[in-house]
Protein backbone atom coordinates (compact mmCIF):
# COMPACT_ATOMS: atom_id res chain seq x y z
CA UNK A 1 0.00 0.00 0.00
CA UNK A 2 1.25 3.30 -0.64
CA UNK A 3 2.18 5.84 2.07
CA UNK A 4 0.89 9.47 2.76
CA UNK A 5 3.28 10.85 0.47
CA UNK A 6 2.35 9.54 -2.32
CA UNK A 7 -1.21 9.43 -1.42
CA UNK A 8 -3.49 10.83 -4.35
CA UNK A 9 -5.79 13.96 -2.60
CA UNK A 10 -8.91 14.91 -4.16
CA UNK A 11 -9.78 18.30 -5.25
CA UNK A 12 -12.77 19.63 -3.37
CA UNK A 13 -14.13 22.09 -5.52
CA UNK A 14 -15.97 24.70 -3.81
CA UNK A 15 -18.47 27.28 -6.40
CA UNK A 16 -18.57 30.60 -3.88
CA UNK A 17 -20.85 32.38 -6.13
CA UNK A 18 -23.59 29.76 -5.39
CA UNK A 19 -22.37 28.81 -1.50
CA UNK A 20 -25.02 30.72 0.74
CA UNK A 21 -22.85 29.43 3.84
CA UNK A 22 -25.17 27.11 5.99
CA UNK A 23 -22.32 25.37 7.27
CA UNK A 24 -23.77 21.35 6.43
CA UNK A 25 -21.68 20.58 4.68
CA UNK A 26 -19.12 22.39 7.75
CA UNK A 27 -20.89 20.39 10.24
CA UNK A 28 -21.49 16.96 8.99
CA UNK A 29 -18.21 16.10 7.25
CA UNK A 30 -16.97 13.21 9.32
CA UNK A 31 -13.08 14.08 9.06
CA UNK A 32 -13.23 17.84 9.58
CA UNK A 33 -11.67 18.50 6.02
CA UNK A 34 -13.91 22.04 5.71
CA UNK A 35 -14.29 25.13 8.15
CA UNK A 36 -16.65 28.40 7.06
CA UNK A 37 -14.13 31.22 6.18
CA UNK A 38 -15.98 34.43 6.11
CA UNK A 39 -19.45 33.40 4.45
CA UNK A 40 -18.68 30.57 2.19
CA UNK A 41 -17.18 27.20 3.30
CA UNK A 42 -13.24 26.42 2.53
CA UNK A 43 -11.00 23.53 2.40
CA UNK A 44 -9.01 23.26 5.15
CA UNK A 45 -7.10 20.02 5.40
CA UNK A 46 -7.61 17.87 2.41
CA UNK A 47 -5.09 15.31 3.30
CA UNK A 48 -8.23 14.17 5.59
CA UNK A 49 -10.70 13.39 2.96
CA UNK A 50 -11.93 10.29 2.23
CA UNK A 51 -13.95 11.03 -0.72
CA UNK A 52 -17.36 10.00 1.34
CA UNK A 53 -18.91 12.62 -0.74
CA UNK A 54 -21.54 13.17 2.27
CA UNK A 55 -20.48 17.68 1.72
CA UNK A 56 -21.64 17.09 -2.10
CA UNK A 57 -25.19 14.81 -0.62
CA UNK A 58 -26.20 17.45 1.52
CA UNK A 59 -25.21 20.46 0.19
CA UNK A 60 -28.51 22.12 -0.92
CA UNK A 61 -26.74 24.67 -3.50
CA UNK A 62 -24.82 22.86 -5.86
CA UNK A 63 -21.77 24.34 -4.60
CA UNK A 64 -19.60 22.17 -3.87
CA UNK A 65 -17.67 18.91 -5.18
CA UNK A 66 -15.19 16.27 -4.46
CA UNK A 67 -13.31 14.99 -7.81
CA UNK A 68 -11.31 11.95 -7.08
CA UNK B 1 -15.46 5.32 -13.86
CA UNK B 2 -11.73 4.65 -12.70
CA UNK B 3 -11.36 3.05 -9.13
CA UNK B 4 -9.00 4.77 -7.11
CA UNK B 5 -5.62 3.28 -6.70
CA UNK B 6 -4.73 1.27 -3.56
CA UNK B 7 -7.72 -0.92 -1.51
CA UNK B 8 -9.13 1.87 -0.54
CA UNK B 9 -11.81 1.58 -2.70
CA UNK B 10 -14.87 1.07 -0.29
CA UNK B 11 -17.90 -0.81 -0.98
CA UNK B 12 -20.03 0.89 -3.46
CA UNK B 13 -18.66 4.52 -3.16
CA UNK B 14 -19.43 7.04 -5.74
CA UNK B 15 -15.96 8.09 -6.81
CA UNK B 16 -17.09 10.85 -9.64
CA UNK B 17 -19.16 13.59 -8.65
CA UNK B 18 -22.67 13.51 -10.51
CA UNK B 19 -23.51 15.85 -13.10
CA UNK B 20 -26.13 17.60 -11.44
CA UNK B 21 -25.86 20.11 -14.45
CA UNK B 22 -27.13 17.80 -16.86
CA UNK B 23 -30.49 18.48 -15.43
CA UNK B 24 -30.65 21.59 -14.53
CA UNK B 25 -30.80 25.07 -15.70
CA UNK B 26 -27.79 26.20 -14.55
CA UNK B 27 -28.30 30.46 -15.58
CA UNK B 28 -31.22 29.74 -13.01
CA UNK B 29 -28.85 29.44 -10.25
CA UNK B 30 -28.19 30.43 -7.18
CA UNK B 31 -31.96 29.25 -6.59
CA UNK B 32 -33.98 31.15 -4.51
CA UNK B 33 -34.03 28.73 -0.67
CA UNK B 34 -32.42 30.34 1.89
CA UNK B 35 -29.48 29.16 3.31
CA UNK B 36 -29.48 25.77 5.06
CA UNK B 37 -33.23 25.06 3.48
CA UNK B 38 -33.43 21.28 2.81
CA UNK B 39 -35.18 21.61 -0.28
CA UNK B 40 -32.12 21.90 -2.25
CA UNK B 41 -30.89 18.36 -0.62
CA UNK B 42 -34.02 16.96 -1.90
CA UNK B 43 -33.92 18.04 -5.29
CA UNK B 44 -30.97 16.73 -5.51
CA UNK B 45 -32.09 13.32 -4.56
CA UNK B 46 -34.66 13.67 -7.15
CA UNK B 47 -32.31 14.62 -9.77
CA UNK B 48 -30.16 11.46 -9.17
CA UNK B 49 -32.75 9.33 -8.23
CA UNK B 50 -34.37 9.85 -11.96
CA UNK B 51 -31.07 9.32 -13.37
CA UNK B 52 -30.80 6.35 -12.44
CA UNK B 53 -34.52 5.09 -13.39
CA UNK B 54 -33.00 5.56 -16.56
CA UNK B 55 -35.61 8.25 -17.65
CA UNK B 56 -35.42 10.43 -20.75
CA UNK B 57 -35.30 14.35 -19.90
CA UNK B 58 -38.36 15.11 -22.42
CA UNK B 59 -40.32 12.53 -21.04
CA UNK B 60 -40.13 13.45 -17.68
CA UNK B 61 -42.87 16.60 -16.53
CA UNK B 62 -42.36 17.69 -13.11
CA UNK B 63 -45.14 20.37 -12.17
CA UNK B 64 -45.50 21.95 -8.75
CA UNK B 65 -48.36 24.43 -7.22
CA UNK B 66 -47.11 27.41 -5.13
CA UNK B 67 -44.70 27.38 -2.32
CA UNK B 68 -41.24 27.49 -1.51
CA UNK B 69 -40.59 23.55 -2.60
CA UNK B 70 -42.78 24.29 -5.85
CA UNK B 71 -39.89 26.37 -7.39
CA UNK B 72 -38.28 23.54 -7.99
CA UNK B 73 -39.28 23.24 -11.56
CA UNK B 74 -37.62 26.95 -12.70
CA UNK B 75 -34.56 25.09 -12.10
CA UNK B 76 -34.80 21.54 -13.70
CA UNK B 77 -34.46 20.51 -17.57
CA UNK B 78 -37.39 18.98 -18.20
CA UNK B 79 -40.96 19.67 -19.12
CA UNK B 80 -42.03 21.48 -16.32
CA UNK B 81 -45.24 23.61 -15.36
CA UNK B 82 -45.98 25.64 -12.33
CA UNK B 83 -49.23 26.28 -11.80
CA UNK B 84 -51.93 27.40 -9.15
CA UNK B 85 -51.60 27.01 -5.05
CA UNK B 86 -52.63 23.16 -4.26
CA UNK B 87 -53.98 22.06 -7.78
CA UNK B 88 -50.80 20.85 -9.14
CA UNK B 89 -52.12 17.24 -8.50
CA UNK B 90 -55.40 18.57 -10.92
CA UNK B 91 -52.84 19.38 -13.32
CA UNK B 92 -50.82 16.77 -13.12
CA UNK B 93 -53.61 14.57 -13.49
CA UNK B 94 -54.76 16.16 -16.82
CA UNK B 95 -50.91 15.93 -18.50
CA UNK B 96 -50.86 12.52 -17.56
CA UNK B 97 -54.38 11.44 -18.66
CA UNK B 98 -53.72 13.14 -22.38
CA UNK B 99 -50.06 11.65 -22.48
CA UNK B 100 -50.13 8.67 -20.61
CA UNK B 101 -46.12 7.99 -22.10
CA UNK B 102 -45.11 10.73 -19.82
CA UNK B 103 -43.40 10.28 -16.30
CA UNK B 104 -45.06 12.57 -14.09
CA UNK B 105 -43.35 13.95 -10.83
CA UNK B 106 -45.62 16.80 -8.78
CA UNK B 107 -43.24 18.50 -6.42
CA UNK B 108 -45.62 20.03 -3.59
CA UNK B 109 -45.29 21.40 0.09
CA UNK B 110 -47.07 20.59 2.74
CA UNK B 111 -49.24 23.31 3.10
CA UNK B 112 -49.79 23.04 -1.12
CA UNK B 113 -50.61 19.64 -1.02
CA UNK B 114 -52.16 18.52 2.53
CA UNK B 115 -54.28 21.80 3.19
CA UNK B 116 -54.94 24.06 0.15
CA UNK B 117 -54.88 20.83 -2.38
CA UNK B 118 -56.22 18.35 0.27
CA UNK B 119 -59.09 17.16 -1.95
CA UNK B 120 -57.13 16.93 -5.10
CA UNK B 121 -54.14 14.74 -2.72
CA UNK B 122 -57.31 12.60 -1.69
CA UNK B 123 -58.89 11.71 -4.73
CA UNK B 124 -55.62 11.63 -7.03
CA UNK B 125 -54.61 8.88 -4.45
CA UNK B 126 -57.91 7.02 -4.87
CA UNK B 127 -57.86 7.13 -8.86
CA UNK B 128 -54.62 5.53 -8.19
CA UNK B 129 -53.33 7.34 -11.31
CA UNK B 130 -49.65 6.81 -12.06
CA UNK B 131 -47.85 10.03 -10.47
CA UNK B 132 -45.36 10.17 -8.54
CA UNK B 133 -45.96 13.09 -6.05
CA UNK B 134 -43.29 14.22 -3.76
CA UNK B 135 -44.52 16.65 -0.87
CA UNK B 136 -41.47 18.73 0.65
CA UNK B 137 -43.02 18.98 4.77
CA UNK B 138 -41.06 21.46 6.30
CA UNK B 139 -43.96 21.99 8.72
CA UNK B 140 -44.54 25.73 7.95
CA UNK B 141 -45.57 28.06 5.18
CA UNK B 142 -42.14 29.24 4.59
CA UNK B 143 -43.00 31.65 1.45
CA UNK B 144 -45.60 33.74 2.91
CA UNK B 145 -43.56 34.36 6.19
CA UNK B 146 -44.01 31.38 8.43
CA UNK B 147 -47.49 30.85 9.33
CA UNK B 148 -48.29 27.10 10.71
CA UNK B 149 -48.60 24.08 8.84
CA UNK B 150 -50.95 21.33 8.70
CA UNK B 151 -47.77 19.18 9.80
CA UNK B 152 -46.48 21.36 12.29
CA UNK B 153 -46.13 19.25 15.70
CA UNK B 154 -48.33 20.00 18.90
CA UNK B 155 -46.51 23.11 20.82
CA UNK B 156 -44.36 24.78 17.79
CA UNK B 157 -44.08 28.26 17.33
CA UNK B 158 -45.22 29.92 14.15
CA UNK B 159 -46.04 33.40 13.43
CA UNK B 160 -49.83 32.46 13.33
CA UNK B 161 -49.35 29.94 16.34
CA UNK B 162 -47.15 33.30 19.38
CA UNK B 163 -47.71 30.80 22.39
CA UNK B 164 -47.58 27.52 20.49
CA UNK B 165 -49.61 25.59 17.73
CA UNK B 166 -52.89 23.10 19.21
CA UNK B 167 -53.48 21.89 16.30
CA UNK B 168 -52.55 17.73 15.61
CA UNK B 169 -50.51 17.78 12.53
CA UNK B 170 -51.52 15.40 9.55
CA UNK B 171 -49.49 12.10 9.02
CA UNK B 172 -49.03 12.18 4.93
CA UNK B 173 -48.13 9.07 4.84
CA UNK B 174 -51.11 7.94 6.57
CA UNK B 175 -53.55 9.74 4.81
CA UNK B 176 -52.58 8.65 1.30
CA UNK B 177 -52.29 5.10 2.38
CA UNK B 178 -56.05 5.53 3.52
CA UNK B 179 -56.84 7.06 0.16
CA UNK B 180 -55.62 4.50 -1.77
CA UNK B 181 -51.82 5.46 -3.02
CA UNK B 182 -50.35 2.12 -4.02
CA UNK B 183 -46.74 3.12 -2.89
CA UNK B 184 -46.18 5.35 0.23
CA UNK B 185 -42.81 6.28 1.35
CA UNK B 186 -40.83 8.53 3.66
CA UNK B 187 -37.40 10.34 3.32
CA UNK B 188 -35.82 12.76 5.04
CA UNK B 189 -33.12 14.95 3.35
CA UNK B 190 -30.92 13.74 6.38
CA UNK B 191 -30.77 10.35 4.48
CA UNK B 192 -30.49 11.52 1.52
CA UNK B 193 -28.89 8.18 0.03
CA UNK B 194 -31.75 6.14 1.50
CA UNK B 195 -34.24 9.53 -0.31
CA UNK B 196 -32.78 8.48 -3.80
CA UNK B 197 -33.54 4.91 -3.79
CA UNK B 198 -36.83 5.50 -2.51
CA UNK B 199 -37.60 8.42 -5.15
CA UNK B 200 -36.20 5.64 -7.67
CA UNK B 201 -38.56 2.95 -6.36
CA UNK B 202 -41.75 5.77 -6.34
CA UNK B 203 -40.64 6.63 -10.40
CA UNK B 204 -40.30 2.89 -11.13
CA UNK B 205 -43.94 1.98 -9.47
CA UNK B 206 -47.31 2.01 -11.39
CA UNK B 207 -49.82 4.09 -9.82
CA UNK B 208 -49.78 6.71 -7.34
CA UNK B 209 -47.06 6.51 -5.62
CA UNK B 210 -46.44 9.00 -2.45
CA UNK B 211 -43.41 10.31 -1.01
CA UNK B 212 -43.63 12.16 2.22
CA UNK B 213 -39.53 14.06 2.56
CA UNK B 214 -39.50 15.61 5.50
CA UNK B 215 -36.38 18.33 5.59
CA UNK B 216 -36.13 21.57 7.45
CA UNK B 217 -36.50 25.21 6.76
CA UNK B 218 -34.20 26.99 8.92
CA UNK B 219 -35.74 30.76 8.36
CA UNK B 220 -38.53 30.83 10.38
CA UNK B 221 -39.53 27.06 12.02
CA UNK B 222 -35.94 26.95 13.22
CA UNK B 223 -35.24 30.17 14.59
CA UNK B 224 -38.77 30.46 16.26
CA UNK B 225 -38.23 26.91 17.81
CA UNK B 226 -34.73 27.86 18.78
CA UNK B 227 -32.68 25.76 16.54
CA UNK B 228 -29.45 27.24 15.87
CA UNK B 229 -29.16 26.36 12.53
CA UNK B 230 -29.81 23.67 9.29
CA UNK B 231 -27.62 21.29 10.86
CA UNK B 232 -28.92 21.19 14.41
CA UNK B 233 -32.38 20.78 12.68
CA UNK B 234 -30.96 18.02 10.64
CA UNK B 235 -29.58 16.11 13.29
CA UNK B 236 -32.72 16.44 15.72
CA UNK B 237 -35.66 16.74 13.58
CA UNK B 238 -34.70 14.39 10.89
CA UNK B 239 -32.57 11.79 12.12
CA UNK B 240 -33.39 11.85 15.84
CA UNK B 241 -37.32 11.91 15.24
CA UNK B 242 -37.15 9.21 12.38
CA UNK B 243 -36.75 5.29 12.42
CA UNK B 244 -36.26 2.78 9.50
CA UNK B 245 -38.92 0.57 8.69
CA UNK B 246 -36.12 -1.96 8.65
CA UNK B 247 -35.02 -1.22 11.90
CA UNK B 248 -38.39 -1.00 14.03
CA UNK B 249 -39.11 -4.62 14.66
CA UNK B 250 -35.58 -5.14 15.97
CA UNK B 251 -35.49 -1.55 18.80
CA UNK B 252 -36.71 -1.72 22.09
CA UNK B 253 -40.09 -0.33 22.04
CA UNK B 254 -38.86 3.29 23.69
CA UNK B 255 -36.80 3.92 21.52
CA UNK B 256 -39.63 4.08 18.79
CA UNK B 257 -41.48 5.30 20.61
CA UNK B 258 -43.17 9.12 19.26
CA UNK B 259 -40.85 8.54 15.89
CA UNK B 260 -41.97 8.57 12.38
CA UNK B 261 -41.32 5.53 10.14
CA UNK B 262 -38.87 5.76 7.20
CA UNK B 263 -38.95 3.73 4.29
CA UNK B 264 -41.08 2.20 2.12
CA UNK B 265 -44.60 2.05 4.26
CA UNK B 266 -46.83 0.86 1.95
CA UNK B 267 -47.00 -0.90 -1.37
CA UNK B 268 -49.70 -2.76 -3.36
CA UNK B 269 -51.16 -3.37 -6.70
CA UNK B 270 -54.04 -2.15 -8.11
CA UNK B 271 -55.10 -1.25 -11.41
CA UNK B 272 -53.92 2.00 -12.72
CA UNK B 273 -56.45 4.91 -13.64
CA UNK B 274 -55.22 5.49 -17.59
CA UNK B 275 -54.83 1.81 -18.48
CA UNK B 276 -58.35 1.07 -17.13
CA UNK B 277 -59.46 3.82 -18.91
CA UNK B 278 -58.25 2.61 -22.21
CA UNK B 279 -59.21 -0.96 -21.67
CA UNK B 280 -63.12 0.51 -21.46
CA UNK B 281 -62.47 2.47 -24.25
CA UNK B 282 -61.14 -0.41 -26.23
CA UNK B 283 -64.06 -2.82 -24.86
CA UNK B 284 -66.61 0.17 -25.69
CA UNK B 285 -64.92 0.78 -29.58
CA UNK B 286 -64.96 -3.24 -30.38
CA UNK B 287 -68.75 -3.49 -29.17
CA UNK B 288 -69.56 -1.21 -31.41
Amino acid sequence: MGNAAEKKLPRIEINARLCKGCSICVDFCPTNVLEMRGTTAAVKDLAACTRCQLCDLRCPDFAIQVFD
Amino acid sequence: MSSPTGGVVKKEKVSVPFDYNKYLRPNKLPHIWCPGCGHGIVLKAMLRAIHNAGLNKDNVCVISGIGCSSRTPGYVDFNTLHTLHGRALSFATGVKFANPKLKVIVVTGDGDALAIGGNHFIHTCRRNIDLTVLVFTNATYGMTGGQYSPTTPIGSQATTSRYGNIEPPFDACEMAKASGASFVARGTAYHTLELEKTIQEALEHKGTSVVDIIDACPTYFGRMNKFKGASQMMEEIEKDKTVSVKQVDKLPPEKVQGKMLRGVLHKVDRPEYCEQYETLVMEKAKAK
